[in-house]
């Protein structure tokens, strides 16, 4: 609209004068404002400090040992080397076998592919149960299973032993993929029943007077909204498999061992010369693919710990 | 110069301009309430004179004091909020007293100043209270208490009846207008989007839209003289009847959509006087009457009922005229009734004629 | 609302109750019946293989009587207060400094919250690299001239739990940080403007007013640290394998030990159901503050 000339009716009769003496415009701020230098600085050191060991670990793990024994650990390399990365990679010894970190590499893909599809697959249709289709005594359950989520593992540890072993899946991968299922299953389930909660009731009731059923609410309407929230689960599945230790070594058996394991054998081995290049390469690519899910989800990553956090 | 001026305000956010210089001097002891839809920049203007956003350019003065570059509890304010923002782990008497006590106000002093608060507000059983024991209107009387305490002349509230039922908010309002008239010499800048608070409350309203004032003026003159088409439509109560046409001079002005004239010999066209072409015409659905009353009209029309609204005290009408919709108001006991032929009639000179290019009044 | 006299009540919803199988068996198995089994097993004298042969408290006393189990309670106590305390102060800090409408603060906010990215196993390995006396940060100091400088926690007896520490904090403040940052967004906005025009300055404001608005987030997040306190394992098994001697070790590494590396099945029960009850002890409180308080506010 077209508002050029506006006509103050009822305005002082005499006109406004235009310019005043005194301060005008922002408050003048200085770059360097002392409040700007402790804020500045004080988060600089901090972000220092939690940089540190990343740079650590990439700076020793391209040098050569002998410049390792002569050197500063904080001297970036004189003489650039992947050899470290190749001989962790491949011909590292853990005690058992000198294949390297690939074995554990690929059982930790074996393990964490299929649990993350299980657990999620699992808790989403659970979590959507409990959400849409309340039936008597469902939050008996979601409750033992969200109380069951604080207690400590080692409790159940040996428990889940003898039902592994009943079942013939000890020392597996496919018992170790089921239990992460199971332990994977509380926070799981609270997300997605959070946000299936969350989704307008009305959308459900007409999907269920237009005849849908359970299973065809789920994946024609249920699973297509909520792309978001499934990757949140995948990124917290991910890492949180990704870097289990306890469950890998106490329900798989040194061939299947993860990757954690292998690396914390191989790390700490006891017998030859300790090889801290080869470690710190070793050490890396463990944390690699947690690393690459965390710096490309950015925002989700976050969103899915306060999901798990603020609201369990 | 007034308690409150604010000269060639500009705000920008980043690209946006969301204040676009505004001049605006407010009398010693004068009620103004910034009106506008979510979004027109009348918080953000209450924001700035507070102190508590940024400007980009322009100047702030209170009392004469130029306040720009000032800290809002140096400005000689207080501040009422919509969300009351009480102090959630204090009692009422620790939220009135807590200010005053960071500025090192002695303690009689603290003591008579939240006295006389509570006492004018009557909230003196409430003061031992946490705010979560509170109601909503309960809640809202502190937040003024909290301004009050400060001792200031100048008050900002920030839409502090938005969060109330429909019954406490017409309480709240009367009693926010007794407590400025109980204050004497005490300035109040007021913002809302309910055109009712700002009509009852206001001796002046600044009516906003996109970060400028369209209106400044007391409330009968933005009611019967709107300056342009946006305030025309957006204060009123069922709002204003449109009806587009032609404006043409011959020995008297008149209006003309199709086939009817509505004479203007009696409308006050405003400064630049009447100029020929098209306009919308605006009149008002209380303004038409209907039958008997119509006859007392200088002008009358036939329309067709299409609609009727029941509102128990009265009924709305919904017809057409000349293609444009028609609404007025008819007196909840009439018999109206779909289909009916009603004779309708108004007065032209209380109604508004709006330039259809610039939407400005003429 | 259901009709209880319609017929066949347990297909009523009958996918639904499929689906929840899983759940069903997660929650009565393997958390109450594992929990209890452990509990009752605790009572035995089971050594490589659990055996019904009931002893009653012998396992408890032998426990406390065990001085790797002390010094598992004592290393858990100091680093369970420590990092309290610290990661709740730091983690605050940093939540309040990037709060403050700061440039960059996605970056910063990367920055600190990586390290929880990271398996303790990869943290524990780092830091034991970065605390190597000969190479790490003691080696540098010296090689810098002060030849008498000592700073080797792993290898010290004293103050190896510090060592560990370090890492811990490394890890986890980020996500205290995170979840302090959540509260501080869910602050009214107007309480901030309120404070401004009242004249508070910003610290008496945050002690005074915004930290107590806080609260059900600071609880949550003490829940969530003080459970992972309770369950630290990895970074200890990485850093220093319980080393030097017995002196790092922690309840959660002598349950696994117990169970897993000298067959003492018993021990390992008896242990994790004293963790069970430090858990409980932590838990019980803060359901009764959450859910007790909200049926009071209604």
């Amino acid at each position: 609209m077209a508002s050029t000339a506006i006509d103050y009716a009822g305005a002082p009769a005499e006109p406004l004068p235009q310019e005043l003496a005194g301060p005008r415009g922002a408050r003048p701020r200085r770059l360097l404002s002392r409040r700007n230098i402790f804020l500045y600085g004080t988060l600089t050191v901090v972000a220092i400090y939690y940089l540190l060991p990343l740079y650590v670990m990439v700076v020793t793990s391209l040098k050569g040992m002998p410049e390792i024994r002569v050197g500063n650990i904080f001297a970036p390399p004189l003489e650039i080397t992947f050899e470290p990365w190749v001989k962790a990679w491949s011909s590292a010894c853990t005690g058992l076998n000198c294949d390297g970190l690939s074995r554990g590499f690929w059982n930790s893909v074996r393990i964490t592919v299929p649990s993350v599809i299980l657990s999620i697959a699992i808790a989403s249709i659970n979590g959507y149960a409990l959400a849409n289709w309340r039936f008597k005594g469902a939050n008996t359950f979601f409750t033992i299973l969200i109380v069951g989520a604080f207690i400590p593992y080692q409790v159940m540890l040996y428990p889940i032993v003898i039902i592994l072993r009943e079942m013939g899946i000890y020392g597996t991968l496919t018992g170790l993929v089921l239990v992460h299922t199971v332990f994977g299953m509380p926070i799981l389930t609270l997300l997605f029943r959070n946000y299936f909660a969350s989704v307008p009731e009305e959308l459900f009731k007409a999907a269920r007077v237009d005849g849908a059923g359970f299973w065809g609410i789920y994946f024609k309407i249920m699973l297509p909204m909520s792309l978001p929230i499934f990757v949140v689960a995948i990124i917290l599945q991910v890492t949180g498999i990704w870097n289990d230790f306890l469950f890998g070594v106490v329900y798989t058996k040194p061939d299947v061992y993860p990757m954690t394991v292998q690396l914390n054998n191989i790390v700490n081995a006891t017998q030859g010369v300790k090889e801290y290049n080869v470690n710190m390469a070793a050490t890396i690519i463990t944390g690699l693919v947690p690393l690459i899910v965390y710096f490309a989800s950015g925002k989700l990553f976050v969103r899915g710990i306060a999901a798990g956090a603020v609201k369990g | 110069m007034g308690a409150v001026s604010v000269r060639n305000l500009c705000l920008n956010f980043g690209e946006v301009e969301v204040l676009k210089n505004l001049n605006l001097d407010i009398e010693e002891g004068e009620f103004l309430v910034l009106l506008g839809s979510s979004g027109c920049g009348k918080s953000t203007l209450l924001n700035c004179i507070a102190g508590l956003l940024d400007i980009t350019d322009g100047q702030i003065f209170i009392k004469g004091r130029n306040v720009t570059w000032e800290q809002p509890k140096d400005r000689g304010i207080g501040m009422v909020f919509q969300s009351y923002a009480l102090y959630p782990q204090m009692t009422v008497e620790g939220n009135l007293a807590f200010g005053l006590k960071n500025a090192r106000v002695p303690k009689d002093e603290i003591a008579r100043r939240v006295a006389r608060a509570a006492e004018i507000l009557h909230i003196e059983p409430l003061l031992k209270r946490k705010p979560a024991q509170l109601s909503g209107g309960q809640r809202q009387r502190v937040a003024i208490g909290r301004a009050l305490v400060r001792d200031v002349d100048v008050f900002l509230f920030d839409e502090p009846l938005s969060n109330l039922d429909a019954k406490l908010r017409a309480e709240l309002r009367v009693e926010i207008k007794r407590l400025h008239q109980q204050l004497e010499n005490t300035t109040m800048i007021y913002v809302t989007h309910d055109q009712i608070e700002a009509m009852t409350l206001a001796d002046r309203i600044a009516i906003m839209r996109s970060g400028a004032i369209q209106q400044l003026a007391d409330p009968a003159t933005i009611y019967n003289k709107p300056v342009n088409k946006y305030v025309a439509g957006f204060i009123g109560s069922p709002s204003i009847n449109f009806i587009d046409g032609q404006l043409e001079i011959g020995s008297d002005p008149v209006f003309r959509a199709g086939e009817t004239k509505i004479s203007l010999a009696r409308y006050q066209f405003s400064g630049n006087g009447p100029k020929p072409g098209a306009v919308t015409f605006g009149i008002r659905p209380e303004h038409i009457f209907i039958e008997k009353a119509a006859s007392d009209q200088p002008f009358q029309a036939e329309v067709d009922v299409e609609v009727i609204e029941p509102m128990g005290a009265d009924t709305l009408v919904w017809s057409r005229f000349n293609g444009s919709e028609l609404r007025f108001r008819v007196d909840g006991q009439h018999p109206v009734k779909k289909g009916d032929r009603v004779m309708v009639g108004f007065d032209p000179a209380r109604a508004s004629v709006f330039d259809a290019q610039t939407e400005m009044r003429l | 609302m259901p009709d209880s006299r319609r017929p066949r009540q347990v297909f009523k919803n009958l996918a639904a109750k499929i689906a929840a199988i899983p759940m069903i068996l997660t929650a009565t198995v393997v958390f109450v019946g594992g929990t209890l089994w452990t509990v009752l097993y605790s009572f035995t004298d089971s050594k490589l293989l659990p055996r019904e042969n009931f002893v009653g408290l012998a396992q408890y006393e032998r426990l406390w009587s065990s001085s790797k189990w002390i010094i598992s309670i004592q290393n858990l106590f100091i680093y369970g207060v420590c990092m309290l305390v610290l990661s709740f102060v730091i983690g605050f800090v940093l939540a309040a400094l990037l709060d403050q409408k700061i440039r960059f603060e996605n970056t910063f906010r990367t920055i600190f919250l990586y390290p929880f990215a990271l398996s303790f196993i990869v943290t524990g390995l780092v830091w034991q690299w970065i605390l190597n006396p000969q190479f790490g940060i003691q080696g540098v100091v010296r090689d810098l001239g002060w030849e008498n400088f000592t700073f080797d926690p792993l290898y010290n007896p004293d103050i190896v739990i510090y060592g560990i520490l370090f890492a811990g904090l490394w890890q986890s403040t980020g996500l205290v940080m995170c979840l302090m940052l959540a509260g501080l967004r869910g602050i009214d906005e107007d309480i901030w403007k309120a404070a401004r025009v009242d004249g508070i300055p910003m610290w008496k404001t945050y002690l005074f007013i915004v930290i107590p608005m806080m609260r059900p987030v600071l609880i949550t997040t003490l829940v969530i640290v003080a459970t992972g306190i309770v369950k630290v394992y990895d970074l200890v098994v990485a850093q220093t394998g319980g080393g030097p001697g017995i002196a790092s070790e922690v309840p959660a590494k002598y349950v696994y030990d117990a169970m897993f590396l000298s067959q003492n099945l018993g021990q390992g029960f008896a242990a994790s159901t004293m963790m069970l009850l430090a858990v409980i002890i932590v838990i019980v409180p803060w359901a009764y503050l959450e859910f007790g308080g909200r049926k009071r506010h209604g």
